[in-house]
């Protein structure tokens, strides 16, 4: 190495090195180039990328000698979950809470709904259908099929809805709380255009309200009507996207839902515009916990359920949802995943569209190298929906054995023992939204010990 | 012909709508009154069956909501969402009805006497709305298929956003909404005109008194120069 002195060392050290802000990073000049080239917004699919608060800043304390653990392979802990029993005759009983979330036949191939259905009814648990209607194919793989009334009640008859197992009426969802939908033209295919009655390559919007009802008062009568076309037999949903969540929950019971779900922003979309995923709504960390007070304010915790979704990934985060007071949770983008989305065997075509396995998110221009967001028929087949759905199935068993697993470590013989006692959090980020102690410490913000 | 009749002040709506949806269907050309309805929400809804039925007074809302098959009757006005994603069938409000009459309905005909609220037709799906009086704001927003037929005046933002479906007006219209226009009407519009009238009881009036608007197709596909637009 030359000494500090030499004339061409002492040039290179009066350099500055590139430094790059933190606030005008590579991506945020990338994007501003974007937009200056095309004049449109960002669209995408899939939900926030952004780092935040989540399941992970939360960890379970286990038994030790203060608590009794349960044998591991020996002693039962029960998984199942029973949705819709307060007003519902014909509640749903499942073998797992985790629940496959809306998703639509036109954001999806037929095949990849098929391969939810099987995988979902593989393991005792339920799927939902999404904009758009219900499928022949989708009802008759799907043991337990949830149908969503929408906005837009594309595709929405009352036959459907007397086939359905369980009534979700959306009011949001975490990816885009307060909006609504655009498929675009590329989707739209004929079948997808002849189930919405709308012309075929068009894009297709999406109200972001409900057309014949405004306000939680309508939403009473509304669900009134929907529980007497069905003759009081299914059970209730009211799905909201994580914005306010002890007030939404609070009005959703009033208006007589049998079951809450709450999406967080990390949830899933089909297409959304970049801006709305990143910057609207709140984490799923933070709504659980004003939403399971707002049923215990009201009496009816374990009474009104609570499903809980938005980056769900597995057993840990089902536990942890679930030990702060949610009842079951939906899985949306997992989901994909197990069936085959973003998977590296088709690198050289996710380079071929201008990403890379793990990235791609364009799911709204119908060119899934995986055949699973698309109308393509080529690329649709390439999904074998037996495997797939086997895939799912094999997902969802391991998601509820790892749950099993933390359930027995904490000495809990049913998932829904688990209890915020169980846990503690590892930032005061996580602390002051689980409302769980700090690791290390009896400190919950806001509660005003040290 | 079977006839049965209810009193809403003696039996409660559930059992009303059970027996319609439950032993109403095993009685094809059944007859059904039902009494003092007293504004009650959902009579009548989630029908399917081709009876009758006549509700002797005033309705609330969502009354014979997606309806198939039946003919159903209001002798009075009726709430919002009246007939709201009517399947087949027809139901006719003899006064006037509230905000989102017809909304979504996908078939079958809903005739209205008198004046219509806001958002009529909002979302049409493929039925027909023939109104006596005049619609409310935003009436037909985002319709897709079908057709609404004012005999009188339309408010604000008619048709806006709008798909495949006819709006014909007869008075005057308030405003237009985003890519909706007027079209010259053609034979086949002034004969589904015809019959409409003719059906919802209105023979007697000139179809060529209409304006027909319909989607001028510039929303279709996104594009960044009609962001204003949207």
């Amino acid at each position: 190495m030359s000494h500090p002195n030499d004339p061409a060392r002492a040039s290179v050290a009066a350099q500055t090195l590139p430094r790059f802000s933190a606030t005008f990073d590579p991506g945020t000049l990338s994007e501003i180039r974007r937009a200056a080239a095309t004049g449109i917004y960002d669209i995408r699919g899939a939900g926030t990328k952004r780092k935040l608060p989540h399941f992970d800043d939360l960890l379970f304390l286990g038994a030790s000698i203060s608590r009794y653990p349960l044998e591991g392979y020996r002693e039962k802990c029960g998984t199942d979950v029973v949705l819709g029993a307060r007003f519902a005759s014909k509640p749903i009983h499942l073998k797992t809470p985790v629940t496959i979330a809306g998703m639509s036949f036109g954001a999806l191939s037929a095949q990849a709904k098929e391969a939810l259905g099987r995988g979902a009814s593989a393991v005792g648990t339920s799927t939902t259908t999404g904009d758009g209607g219900m499928t022949p194919e989708e009802r008759g793989h799907s043991q337990t099929l949830v149908y969503q009334y929408l906005p837009s009640r594309y595709g929405m008859n009352p036959d459907d809805l007397r086939k359905a197992d369980a009534i979700e009426v959306v009011i949001g969802q975490g990816a885009k709380p307060g909006g609504g939908g655009m498929l675009l033209g590329q989707k739209i295919s004929p079948r997808v255009a002849k189930m919405r009655c709308l012309p075929e390559g068009i894009d297709q919007r999406s109200a972001c309200r409900h057309p014949d009802w405004t306000g939680p008062d309508d939403l009473e009568i509304k669900i009134l009507e929907l529980r007497e076309i069905t003759d009081w037999e299914k059970p209730i949903y009211v799905k909201v996207g994580a914005t306010r969540p002890y007030y939404d929950v609070a009005l959703a019971v009033k208006a007589g839902a049998d079951v809450v779900v709450l999406d967080g922003m990390q949830g899933g979309t089909a297409a959304t515009q970049e801006v709305f995923i990143e910057h609207v709504g709140i984490p799923i960390l933070a709504a659980i916990v004003p939403a399971v007070q707002a049923l215990q304010d009201l009496g009816m915790h374990r009474k009104v359920q609570l499903i809980v979704s938005g980056g769900i990934r597995n057993g840990a985060d089902v536990a942890k949802a679930l030990a702060l007071g949610a009842d079951a949770v939906a899985i949306g983008t997992a989901a994909l995943v197990a069936l085959g989305d973003n998977d590296p065997c088709w690198q050289d075509e996710y380079e071929a569209l201008g990403t890379v396995a793990g990235a791609y998110d364009d799911w709204h221009e119908g060119r899934d190298p995986a055949g699973i967001t698309t109308q393509d028929p080529v690329l649709a087949a390439r999904l074998d929906a037996v495997q797939a759905g086997r895939r799912l199935a094999n997902y969802l068993s391991v998601m509820t054995m790892e749950a099993q697993v933390i359930a027995r470590a904490c000495g809990k013989s049913h998932l829904h023992n688990l209890e915020p006692e169980d846990l503690c959090a590892l930032t005061v980020e996580a602390a002051a939204m689980a409302q769980v102690p700090l690791a290390g410490t009896g400190w919950i913000p806001g509660h005003g010990r040290y | 012909m079977e006839s049965v009749k209810f009193d809403l002040e003696q039996i409660a709506l559930r059992m009303v709508n059970q027996y319609l949806h439950q032993e109403a269907p095993a009685k094809e050309g059944l007859s059904v009154l039902i009494e003092s309805p007293n504004g009650a929400h959902a009579i009548a809804a989630g029908l399917d069956a081709p009876i009758d039925v006549v509700i002797e007074g005033h309705a609330g809302y969502y009354a014979a909501g997606m309806n198939q098959q039946a003919k159903v009757t209001i002798n009075g006005s009726a709430g919002p969402g009246v007939a709201e994603n009517m399947m087949s069938g027809s139901v006719h409000v003899k006064g006037f009805a509230s905000n989102a009459a017809g909304a979504t309905a996908q078939g079958g005909l809903l005739v209205i006497d008198g004046d219509a609220g806001l958002r009529c037709a909002i979302s049409l799906k493929g039925a027909d709305v023939v109104v006596g009086g005049s619609v409310g704001s935003f009436s037909a927003f985002m319709a897709q298929a079908g057709n609404l037929v004012v005999l009188g005046d339309a408010g604000e933002a008619l048709g806006d956003s709008l798909y495949e479906a006819r709006i014909f007006v007869r008075g005057a219209v308030k405003s237009l909404g985003s890519d909706c226009e007027q079209k010259p009407m053609g034979e086949e519009d002034r004969t589904i005109l015809l019959d409409l009238l003719a059906r919802a009881g209105h023979a007697d009036v000139d179809p060529d008194s209409f304006r027909l608007y319909g989607s001028a197709r510039t929303l279709y596909n996104f594009h960044v120069d009609n962001a204003g637009a949207y």
